[in-house]
C-alpha cells in the first residue's frame, strides 16, 4: 500500500472511531450503574422512567438517571423504596415535588406559574404567523398593476429602446 | 398597517430586551425552597456526638439551620461568620451534618470550632431530602414555633449575614415581639 493509500485510509477512519469513542463515552454518562433489586422487570422499567422524568436538583442540566451528584444517588435510592414499597407514580410526583417543586419535573406540571412556559413557544409561534401573513397582505395589495400601455406611452417605449440600441452600437 | 402597528416590532423587540437582560443577571441556581412557612420536618435521629434528637431539642427562638459537611469548601469559607454569631450569642445555630461521615465530622469540627448548638448527623441524607437541599451549604431561618422563613443557598459570609439575615432576623424577632 502506498503512503499516500493509506493516508486516504486514515482519514476515513479517524473521524468514524472518534465518532465511536464520542458516542460510547455518551453511553457511559448516560445512565448511572444501578444496583438497585425489583421484583419485576415493570418496577425496573418504572424506576428507568421516573429516573429519567425527574431532574437532578444540584446539577440541574441532568436528569436523575444521569447525574452522579450526591443528592440525585439519595433520590434515586428513594425512588426505588417507593416503587418497591408499592407507591404510585402520582404520589412518587408528589413526594419529589412538596420537597423540590416544579423545578424536579423536566416536563412540569400545567399550573398558574407553568402556564407561559407550556404556551409561551405557541403564542411566539403566532405571534410569528401573525406578522408573516400582515407582510403578504401588505406585499400583495402594494403589487404594482401591470396593464396595457396606450399609445403615447408605447411610442415613448419605442423611442427609448431605439435610443438605448443607438448608445449601445455607438460605444 | 396603521401607525400602531409600525411601532409593534419596536415594541416586541424592547419587551424581549427587557425579559432577556433580566434574564442574563438572574441566579438559575438561587431555587425557591418548598418549605417557606412550612414547619420543620419532623427527625428522631442523633448528633455527631451520638446523642438521641428530635424537633423538641430545638431552640424556642428563631435559629439558624446550616447545612454543612466536611468534604464542603465553601463551608470553611463561612464557618468563620458562624464562629462570630455563636462567640457573640447573636443567635443560635444548629447543624445538619450532610452526607458526612461521624469521624470526619468530628475532626472537622476539633479543627476549625464548633459553632453549632448541635449538629444533626445525616449521614444518608434522607433528613436533607425532607428539607429540599440539594447540597452543602445551605442555611434556612426558623422561627421559634419551627417555621422555615427564608432559606439561602451557597456561602453565607459577612456581607450576605449583613444584607439578608441581619435584617430578617431583625423583622422576625419584631414580629415576635408583638
Amino acid at each position: 500500500m502506498s503512503i499516500c493509500a493509506f493516508n486516504r485510509v486514515l482519514v476515513a477512519i479517524v473521524p468514524l472511531a472518534l465518532m465511536l469513542l464520542l458516542s460510547l463515552s455518551a453511553e457511559i454518562a448516560q445512565g448511572q450503574v444501578d444496583t438497585f433489586e425489583f421484583d419485576t422487570p415493570e418496577q425496573q422499567q418504572r424506576f428507568r422512567r421516573l429516573s429519567d422524568e425527574f431532574r437532578c436538583p444540584m446539577c440541574q442540566n441532568t436528569s436523575l438517571s444521569g447525574s452522579t451528584g450526591g443528592v440525585a444517588e439519595d433520590l434515586r435510592r428513594e425512588v426505588h423504596r417507593m416503587i418497591v414499597e408499592g407507591l404510585t407514580d402520582a404520589e412518587i410526583e408528589q413526594f419529589m415535588f412538596e420537597r423540590y417543586g416544579d423545578f424536579i419535573f423536566y416536563k412540569p406540571r400545567l399550573t398558574r406559574e407553568t402556564l407561559l412556559l407550556w404556551f409561551g413557544p405557541l403564542l411566539f409561534l403566532g405571534l410569528g404567523g401573525f406578522v408573516v401573513v400582515r407582510i403578504w397582505r401588505n406585499a400583495q395589495n402594494n403589487a404594482p398593476e401591470i396593464g396595457e400601455l396606450d399609445d403615447a406611452e408605447q411610442r415613448r417605449l419605442e423611442r427609448l429602446a431605439a435610443e438605448t440600441t443607438r448608445l449601445k452600437d455607438r460605444s | 398597517m396603521g401607525r400602531a402597528g409600525a411601532f409593534l416590532p419596536v415594541a416586541l423587540f424592547l419587551g424581549l430586551a427587557i425579559v432577556m437582560w433580566r434574564g442574563l443577571y438572574l441566579d438559575s441556581k438561587e431555587l425557591p425552597s418548598m418549605l417557606i412557612d412550612k414547619p420543620m420536618p419532623s427527625f428522631a435521629k442523633v448528633t455527631v456526638d451520638e446523642l438521641p434528637v428530635d424537633n423538641a431539642a430545638l431552640p424556642n427562638e428563631p435559629f439558624l439551620l446550616n447545612v454543612w459537611g466536611s468534604y464542603c469548601l465553601p463551608c470553611l469559607v463561612e464557618h468563620p461568620t458562624f464562629m462570630r454569631l455563636s462567640e457573640s450569642g447573636t443567635i443560635p445555630i444548629v447543624g445538619v451534618n450532610y452526607r458526612d461521615q461521624r469521624e470526619l465530622a468530628l475532626n472537622w469540627l476539633e479543627d476549625n470550632g464548633n459553632p453549632y448548638a448541635f449538629s444533626i448527623l445525616d449521614e444518608s441524607g434522607r433528613f436533607g431530602i425532607d428539607l429540599g437541599v440539594y447540597g452543602a451549604p445551605e442555611t434556612y431561618l426558623v422561627d421559634s414555633e419551627g417555621v422555615i422563613r427564608y432559606r439561602h443557598v451557597s456561602v453565607l459570609d459577612e456581607t450576605v449575614w449583613r444584607e439578608v439575615f441581619e435584617p430578617a432576623i431583625a423583622e422576625l424577632r419584631a414580629e415576635e415581639a408583638q
